[in-house]
């Protein structure tokens, strides 16, 4: 199975790898969301949809289904 | 007189723009809408050294040059287009140190197409806490331009940016990332199809849906003899053009930028574990909501009465200095009382706006935001919407407004139709004075006031119906929408004074402006129709009165009569008889229905109305409330305002779409009147069913 964003645990970090398709908004890249960048599970809203992540210095919110498209490896 | 300087202020939201942009122009900026479309165009005149002035224009907030709002749109349209008179002679891209990589994207990409760029570093005041070292030279010469490193806070550097604003053609226009490496060949056929042009214009006309100059992104495609990409190849090589860029800035950074971890004090995390957590963070949201309302309902009634009264004593005091006639009744009883109804609202829009400008500036809404996303995603809203829907409680017109910041256009249209249903405070007045004559003042279960149940209920009413018809048209508005969900979590800020109290004074101003010279024209307009009538019953009133009293009735009785006969005569009146069959089944006689269409421009008209339908000369409620009590219906017998007719004036007015200046706003921010007129049709079609089926029920 392939692990993503959205199974992140709050406070876990992880590093992206790639995303699983193209339709991943451009605005996530510039906003700092690339692969081999390192992000971090801040806080989820109830339901854990929006997810609140720092990705390298970045902090943005976004949905569940966004979340699912990033391929991430989990560091400890 | 020498030429002005244009300067563009670009660079991403939440980077301290808007500050530099109000320390370089002060109160000397205006704010206008961009031609044809809503977003907002904030411009000023700064003064420069050595008498020099620059023109400054506020570009609206972007991430990077590849639009997906029609606010990001804007900074393209214009960077693109040589020939716009505010194209800028040099761009200042603002950016804050603490996301001075994100930043420096934008910047690379400004850069790329050949414009003087200056580089602000703002908030740098905050170094220091944060263990932030920068090497301001190095990163000059990395990036090839002049830097200036400010504080909008402490008001540092500013001077400086001025002076490298004079001197901006001492800056290099050389690019600092080839952005032609992500495909060599594919730019190597750009480049000869199109020698005279900038290639990385070239690429963002192709990207993009925006037209530049002569040359549209169809032109390029026919013109040139090589194989156009696909519309996913395109989004590939955006998506390596970014990576290529950051691949830069993270050299760059890694030269010039250090970061001390172990110096910076994590205010962020230590209040966004209670302000965003699942349980807290709702109390917290839901407390600061109680208090806004207690401000705009509690603290604006005090301005408000003493507006009210000032401008019912201009009104007299006008009428007994200006020689008796026409001119003067419309001043006095047109004009003045028209604008009172404007300015009467402006302390509950300034404190709404006050809290909006402080939440906002705080970096407290995205939080919010964050919070309430998926509650209302269910109803095809946004968590943007929370802000308009709060809003609408008190005046639908800025909560219309507010909608700005929602990228999804589908969800700002939904936000926009359904906004007007929440109980606004003009609705109130009239609430309150059918709940004080249909509802008992009893106990129910002992604690429970009746009245303020049905307040309250008319209050969850409004927001339930909201919600519900968001839901209806999220499930029948064929829109598609391509925008995904991303929100910035900022940074948390004192908010500047400044800023605050600018754009309070801005929206404030935009309002009255804007709204105001309609409810003004309005007002007038209601009252020629009242003012005036046809045949001789409307001018014999007088003769009327004295046929049927005999010269029994004080002065302030008789005139009370004449007013009443005049109104029944004028051509409102006739207009109130005429639609007498149309709310006949409502349970309404002709004098609501005069109301009701006299409150068609605004809602709490419809209380001064039936003031004067039933000749009472004062306000006072007491008095209005027995008037009204004492009325019989003249068909099926018995009190006109029983609890039938009641409950169905009170759910036409929760739903009916009764007030002007909403529908002119909604027409100015979608740009078209096909909306307010579904609003219209919509809303008062559904109040109309509502008080028909609840009159009939109940009768």
């Amino acid at each position: 199975m392939k692990f993503t964003v959205a199974s992140l645990q709050k406070g876990q970090k992880g590093i992206i790898k790639k995303f699983s398709n193209d339709d991943i908004p451009l605005k996530l890249l510039e906003m700092g969301c690339l692969p081999g960048n390192e992000l971090e599970l801040v806080q989820t809203a109830p339901f854990r949809d929006p997810m609140y992540l720092n990705i390298n210095g970045s902090h943005l919110a976004i949905r569940k289904e966004t979340a699912l498209l990033i391929e991430i490896e989990v560091v400890e | 007189m020498p030429k002005q300087i244009n300067v563009a202020l670009i660079g991403n939201p939440n980077t301290g723009k808007t500050s530099v942009f109000n320390h370089l122009t002060g109160l000397n900026q205006q704010v206008g809408n961009y031609p044809g479309i809503t977003v907002e165009k904030k411009e000023g005149i700064c003064k420069l050294p050595r008498n020099l002035k620059a023109h400054i224009l506020d570009l609206p907030g972007t991430y990077s040059l590849n639009a997906s709002s029609l606010d990001e749109n804007i900074v393209i349209e214009l960077l693109l287009n040589k020939n716009d008179k505010d194209f800028p002679d040099v761009a200042v891209v603002v950016s804050d140190v603490e996301n001075l990589k994100r930043n420096l994207l934008l910047f690379t990409q400004i850069k790329d197409l050949g414009i003087p760029t200056i580089l602000v570093i703002n908030m740098a005041d905050r170094m220091e806490r944060k263990g932030i070292t920068l090497d301001v030279e190095l990163l000059e010469k990395r990036l090839k331009t002049k830097i200036a490193l400010i504080s909008a806070r402490k008001k540092t550097g500013i001077e400086e940016l001025k002076e490298l604003i004079v001197n901006y053609r001492n800056i290099t226009l050389e690019p600092c990332v080839n952005a032609s490496t992500i495909a060599p060949d594919y730019f190597d056929a750009l480049r000869k199809a199109f020698p005279n042009q900038s290639l990385y214009k070239l690429w963002l006309v192709i990207t993009q849906d925006v037209n530049f100059g002569n040359l549209n992104r169809i032109e390029i495609e026919k013109a040139s003899d090589f194989e156009t990409k696909k519309k996913s190849d395109l989004k590939r090589l955006q998506q390596k053009e970014t990576i290529v860029r950051y691949q830069f800035i993270n050299g760059v950074l890694k030269e010039t930028f250090k970061k001390d971890i172990n110096a910076a004090t994590d205010l962020r995390s230590k209040l966004d574990k209670i302000l965003t957590h699942q349980v807290w963070g709702y109390f917290i949201f839901f407390g600061i909501l109680l208090l806004m309302f207690q401000a705009i309902y509690d603290w604006s009634s005090y301005p408000m009465d003493l507006i009210d009264s000032t401008f019912a004593f201009l009104g007299e005091w006008s009428k007994s200095i200006l020689p008796e006639g026409m001119f003067t009744n419309l001043i006095s009883e047109g004009i003045i009382p028209g604008l009172g109804g404007v300015v009467i609202f402006i302390p509950q829009i300034a404190f709404l706006f006050l809290f909006i400008s402080l939440l906002e500036e705080s970096g407290y809404m995205s939080r919010v935001v964050f919070l309430m996303d998926r509650v209302m995603r269910k109803f095809g809203l946004s968590g943007k919407s929370v802000v308009p829907l709060v809003s609408g409680t008190a005046c639908a017109i800025p909560a219309v407004m507010a909608t700005r910041n929602i990228e999804d256009w589908k969800e700002r249209l939904i936000t926009i139709l359904v906004v007007p249903f929440t109980t606004c405070s003009a609705r109130l007045p009239v609430y309150l004075i059918i709940i004080a004559l249909v509802i008992p003042d009893e106990r129910f279960l002992g604690i429970f006031n009746l009245q303020g149940i049905t307040l309250m209920l008319l209050y969850l009413l409004g927001f339930g119906a909201s919600v519900f018809s968001a839901w209806v048209l999220n499930k029948i508005l064929q829109i598609k929408s391509k925008n995904y969900f991303v929100i910035e979590m900022p940074d948390y800020k004192l908010p500047l004074f400044k800023n605050v109290a600018i754009t309070v004074i801005e929206k404030t101003k935009a309002f009255v402006f804007g709204a105001g010279k309609i409810i003004l024209a309005i007002s007038i307009v209601l009252w020629v129709l009242a003012s005036y009538g046809p045949g001789d019953n409307f001018n014999n009133a007088e003769k009327i009165v004295t046929e049927q009293f005999g010269n029994e009735l004080s002065t302030q009785e008789f005139e009370n009569h004449v007013a009443s006969v005049k109104l029944e005569n004028s051509y409102i009146g006739i207009m109130g008889k005429g639609i007498e069959p149309i709310v006949q089944p409502l349970g309404y006689d002709w004098k609501i229905g005069i109301a009701i269409v006299s409150s068609f421009a605004a809602r709490e008209v419809f209380v001064g109305t039936l003031a004067t339908i039933y000749s009472v000369g004062s306000d006072e409620e007491k008095t209005i409330k027995n008037r009204m009590a004492a009325e019989v219906n003249p068909i099926l017998g018995g009190p006109l305002f029983n609890f039938a007719s009641g409950i169905s004036l009170l759910l036409f007015y929760a739903f009916a779409m009764q007030c002007m200046s909403t529908l002119a706003i909604v027409k100015k921010e979608t740009n078209s009147w096909k909306w307010p007129a579904l609003q219209l049709i919509f809303m008062s079609g559904i109040a109309y069913v509502a008080a028909l089926a609840a009159f009939q029920f109940l009768k």
